[in-house]
């Protein structure tokens, strides 16, 4: 059934960009963008096949240069964005919305709005991080909440609405943290990828939209859940690091969730390789009972 | 006879029987001393019932001994009472006994038993001689006794009768001597009663010539004593005008003397004694109590007041403040001293007053009282220097000591209390000013150091090693914490009579010293070395490296040794429980791992700094499949291993990580060809520097690699340099 254990996949080419196809709900799909300067680029669409833990593969071709970052459209799962190196801007493939990350080094946070149009800038987050800011995420499920990470090796959350100081640090890598990624429907997990060769996953329970648990309807209860339930509603869960993930031997520069499956993420390292990992089964079931 | 034949047959007796020889015997002595009986006569005549008696007894004691007469029978001849040979019987026959005599015995015999007759004769005789002599002695004397006796009493019956005439005459006489003076007797006893009434008038139409001597000498007390005699008959007879006249008259001199009393007591020049004196007889006088009180207090307010004043006065700015022990210890001895008294003769005088007294001396306690202690929490507020706590102690010490004595007196009031709260808020203020001196004297250490690493070097001299700089700082440290330490055990000490309270003994050692001093101070420690290392991420490196470094290992010292030494000191001089000697470990942990991460951001910065400009010339690399392979069989670097306390080792963690965030860098730039030759140049010339520094010269090698192979694949056209060329560059340079 299911192995909890890491599937790898290797890319012969250095690899930066990794994506799951996120208008695809029902296969585990991820697309990873390589990096050669000398040979032709391609993007692998990897499918994840999570009965028989097997990985099928397919290749195309991107000859315009290499890729720094790809991103998939969450409406139409046949629409992906790039950004590649001949030209300095994305570019899109097929019609579609362009990407909102810039792998552009920042030193500050800005977060901005389209507003008709125009990018309006509506917060700014001066020093966030003590460099360079790598990576930021918004809290799908609670709203004013973000996540940024940078060249401090640190993790920031932030409230948009108290700008002035980080509402969590995690301080967990040595080196400096690349992605930041929240799970889309459990926001309590974060992954994040560094080049200390580590993903680590993150259980911020304190910060997440549930911080008691899953609340159990009063009609459901029988007794044994009643006292189960009690039993987590108690206290908040404390804020741990889950797991260590260390089948990487080189820098993970992108980690990303699968869209398909909520329990399941991708790590992808400057050797090529990509890593299918899946969140630890008794945590899933901790967090879904 | 009796003895002697009564020992004659009791031979023949046997031994079994020898009640029967004693109740013969006895029988025999019993008829024996009758002074009628002859020698050698039978006992017949006198001896009637003695035979009776005789045979009783026998009987008996037959019965007694349950002796048959067919036991008896074995006897040899026992003394048969009717056998007329029996000298002792009964029926004794002298006829019958000399024949039988004569008939049995031998000559012998019978001249033996003839001397020994006549001796037994003899015997008797003299006995009974004796006997005759001894009673006839006795009835003398006795009738010579009784003929002095008979004249005695003669004589007595005359002398008695001439004391009953005597008495006769005597009473006769005093009843008439009675009879004569009784009238006289009476009159003589009305004069008497008149005269004592007289002399109470007298002393009553004296009395206010008298009082008012009395008055001008001074002689207060015996005024009051006369009019306290006086009163209640003026009082009962003032009905009479000339007793109306003489109470007037009195009422003014009394008047007049309680005015002069008041002005005495107002007057206060007088000791406590005598104002004392002034209102006992102000008492005695009958004036109104409670008014009293209130002037007594009053006055009493006043000479208080002026101690207050005067010690107020000490605590102006002009003249020189005096020490703060003789300040208390004249506010002890003046102002509580006068309290005591005062309080002690109020409770003498007014103790009538009852409850309502009571109450309005401890509202006066009470006032004054605070209003000392203001005074003296302001002078102890002025004592702030030093670090010397001992003259503080003492005076505290001295100021607590005055106010716990009248305790019993001041209960009430409360001002015991008061007084040990006023010194537990100075130990408390001593304490926090003693964390201040701390605080500030870490700060001044580390001042010092960054000046020392700042200051130009002189020519010809070495600038302070760190080490020593460390030495400094840390003995600096340690010794004013046990200076600290050692001026507020004073606190503590046994001599000092605040040292029982229960705040001292539990609260100040535990909480006041251990938390708020001494692990108040490591805190604020560890907080401004967090801040040192925290403050780089913000402006750019404000603190010089190598003052973090002393500060991790100031940490890391503390960490291992020095805080338990300094908590063990703590808790021996202060008894305190030792519960949190951990936590200040895992604190002191944290600080020194920032201090760590400052290393890495630090260096990193440092690194990009230089690598921002453009590049030249290239070098030779090898192809990607190799460096795959190569990478297969090397071994994976660890480049974020913990870093242990040791100068290799942190070099060692600074290097990976530096070059790591160089092959990051590296990555994402794209190089030309002459960029790669740099890098390549670069990479070998920190490999010849960088091996002595590291423990594994290996690991430097592989990053190293590392970097040129990714410049290289970062590279469209990869042209790498010979590697003798990138050696003679290096060499040149």
């Amino acid at each position: 059934m299911e192995d909890d254990a890491p599937v790898i996949y290797g890319l012969e080419f250095q690899a930066r960009a990794l994506t799951p196809q996120t208008a695809e709900t029902d296969a585990i799909r991820f697309l990873v963008g390589t990096q050669s300067l000398k040979y032709d680029n391609q993007i692998h669409i990897i499918d994840f096949d999570d009965e028989n833990n097997i990985i099928n593969k397919n290749v195309l071709l991107h000859q315009v240069g290499e890729i720094w970052h790809i991103s998939a459209s969450p409406a139409d799962r046949g629409v992906l964005a790039t950004c590649y190196n001949r030209m300095s801007c994305g570019n899109q493939w097929e019609m579609g919305r362009k990407s909102f990350h810039w792998p552009i080094t920042i030193s500050c946070c800005g977060i901005y709005r389209k507003a008709q149009a125009r990018l309006c800038q509506i917060y700014c987050i001066e020093n966030a991080h003590g460099q360079l800011v790598r990576d930021l995420d918004f809290n799908p499920n609670k709203q004013y909440y973000l996540a940024s990470c940078g060249d401090d090796c640190k993790v920031k959350f932030w409230d948009t609405r108290n700008v002035t100081e980080p509402v969590k640090t995690l301080e967990e890598h040595s080196h400096w943290v690349w992605n930041v990624r929240y799970n889309h429907s459990h926001d309590q997990l974060v992954l994040t990828g560094s080049s200390d060769s580590r993903v680590i996953l993150s259980n911020m329970v304190s910060i997440s939209s549930e911080p008691f648990g899953h609340l159990v309807d009063d009609d459901d209860i029988s007794d044994q859940e009643d006292h189960r339930s009690e039993e987590k509603s108690k206290e908040p869960l404390q804020d741990n690091v889950i797991a260590t993930y260390e089948e990487h031997e080189d820098s993970v520069y992108a980690v990303d969730w699968s869209s398909a499956d909520p329990w399941l993420f991708a790590s992808l390292s400057y050797d090529g390789r990509l890593v299918i990992n899946r969140v630890p089964r008794a945590l899933k079931y901790h967090i879904l009972l | 006879m009796a003895p002697g034949s009564a020992s004659s047959p009791s031979p023949s007796f046997p031994a079994s029987r020898p009640w029967a020889a004693v109740g013969t015997m006895a029988a025999a002595a019993a008829a024996g001393p009758s002074p009628g009986s002859g020698p050698g006569d039978s006992p017949e005549g006198p001896e009637g019932e003695a035979p009776e008696r005789r045979r009783k007894a026998h009987g008996m004691l037959k019965l007694y001994y349950g002796l048959s007469e067919g036991e008896a029978a074995g006897r040899p001849a026992g003394p048969d009472p009717l056998d007329p040979t029996d000298l002792n019987g009964a029926h004794f026959d002298p006829e019958v006994y000399l024949d039988k005599l004569r008939r049995e015995c031998p000559l012998a015999q019978l001249m033996d038993s003839e001397t020994d007759m006549v001796r037994q004769i003899r015997a008797l005789d003299s006995d009974m001689q004796t006997l005759v002599y001894e009673n006839y002695n006795k009835f003398i004397s006795a009738t010579d006794t009784i003929r002095k006796m008979k004249n005695d009493f003669r004589k007595m019956e005359d002398e008695m009768d001439r004391l009953a005439t005597n008495m006769a005459v005597i009473t006769d006489f005093s009843a008439r001597i009675s009879a004569t003076l009784q009238d006289r007797h009476e009159r003589i006893t009305k004069l008497a009663g008149v005269h004592a009434l007289l002399r109470k008038l007298q002393f009553l139409f004296e009395l206010p010539s008298r009082l008012t001597k009395c008055v001008e000498l001074g002689a207060y007390g015996q005024a009051v004593r006369y009019q306290g005699r006086a009163q209640a008959v003026l009082q009962q007879y003032q009905h009479l005008p000339s007793f109306r006249a003489i109470q007037d008259d009195c009422q003014v001199i009394t008047a007049r003397l309680a005015q002069q009393l008041r002005q005495r007591f107002r007057e206060g020049g007088s000791g406590a004694p005598e104002q004392a004196e002034c209102v006992e007889l102000l008492l005695a006088l009958g004036e109104p109590a409670e008014e009293l009180c209130e002037e007594f207090l009053a006055h009493a307010r006043g000479r208080l007041e002026k101690e207050l004043r005067s010690l107020e006065a000490e605590l102006g700015p002009s003249p020189p403040a005096p020490d703060v022990l003789e300040f208390t210890d004249r506010g002890g001895s003046g102002f509580v001293g006068g309290l005591c008294q005062v309080a002690a003769a109020y409770q003498e005088l007014f103790a009538a007053q009852g409850p309502a007294g009571a109450e309005k001396l401890a509202a006066f306690a009470r006032e004054l009282g605070s209003r000392y202690f203001a005074l003296v929490e302001r002078r102890l507020a002025q004592e702030q220097g030093g670090g010397d706590n001992s003259l503080l102690v003492r005076a505290l010490d001295r100021f607590h000591r005055r106010l716990r004595a009248p305790g019993a007196l001041l209960a009430a009031a409360g001002l015991a209390d008061a007084a040990t709260e006023i010194v537990e808020r100075v130990a408390r203020e001593r304490l926090g000013h003693h964390l201040q001196g701390l605080r500030a004297a870490f700060l001044g250490c580390l001042t010092d150091v960054r000046q020392a690493l700042a200051a130009p070097r002189v020519a010809g001299k070495e600038g302070p090693g760190l080490a020593e700089l460390l030495a400094n700082v840390a003995s600096s440290i340690l010794s004013h914490i046990k200076a600290s330490l050692a001026a507020v055990h004073l606190f503590t000490a046994k001599e000092v009579s605040f040292s029982n309270k229960p705040y001292f003994r539990g609260e100040f050692c535990s909480e006041g010293v251990r938390e708020g001093l001494i692990v108040g101070f490591i805190r604020s420690m560890c907080q401004t070395a967090q801040s040192f290392c925290d403050s780089p991420g913000e402006k750019g490196g404000a603190t010089p490296p190598a003052l973090l470094l002393l500060l991790s290992r100031l940490c890391l010292d503390y960490e291992t040794a020095t805080i338990s030494y300094i908590l063990t000191l703590t808790d021996e001089q202060f008894l305190v429980q030792v519960g949190l000697l951990y936590e200040e470990g895992v604190r002191k942990a944290q600080s020194s791992d920032s201090s760590k991460r400052t290393f890495s951001v630090y260096s990193s910065s440092r690194q990009q700094g230089r690598y921002a400009p453009s590049y030249t010339p290239s070098a030779p690399m090898d192809t990607n499949l190799l460096s795959n392979i190569q990478k297969l069989f090397s071994e994976r670097i660890d480049v974020f291993s913990p870093v242990e306390f040791n100068k290799v080792s942190v070099l060692t963690g600074i290097i990976k990580i530096s070059l790591k965030t160089l092959l990051e860098c590296v990555r994402l730039r794209t190089f030309g060809r002459f960029g790669l030759q740099q890098v390549q140049v670069d990479c070998h010339f920190l490999q010849l520097y960088l091996w002595r520094f590291v423990a594994d010269e290996e690991l430097v090698h592989l990053l190293l690699d590392e970097v040129v192979a990714s410049a290289a694949l970062r590279c469209p056209d990869p042209v790498p340099m010979e590697p003798s060329v990138v050696e003679v560059i290096c060499e040149r340079g």
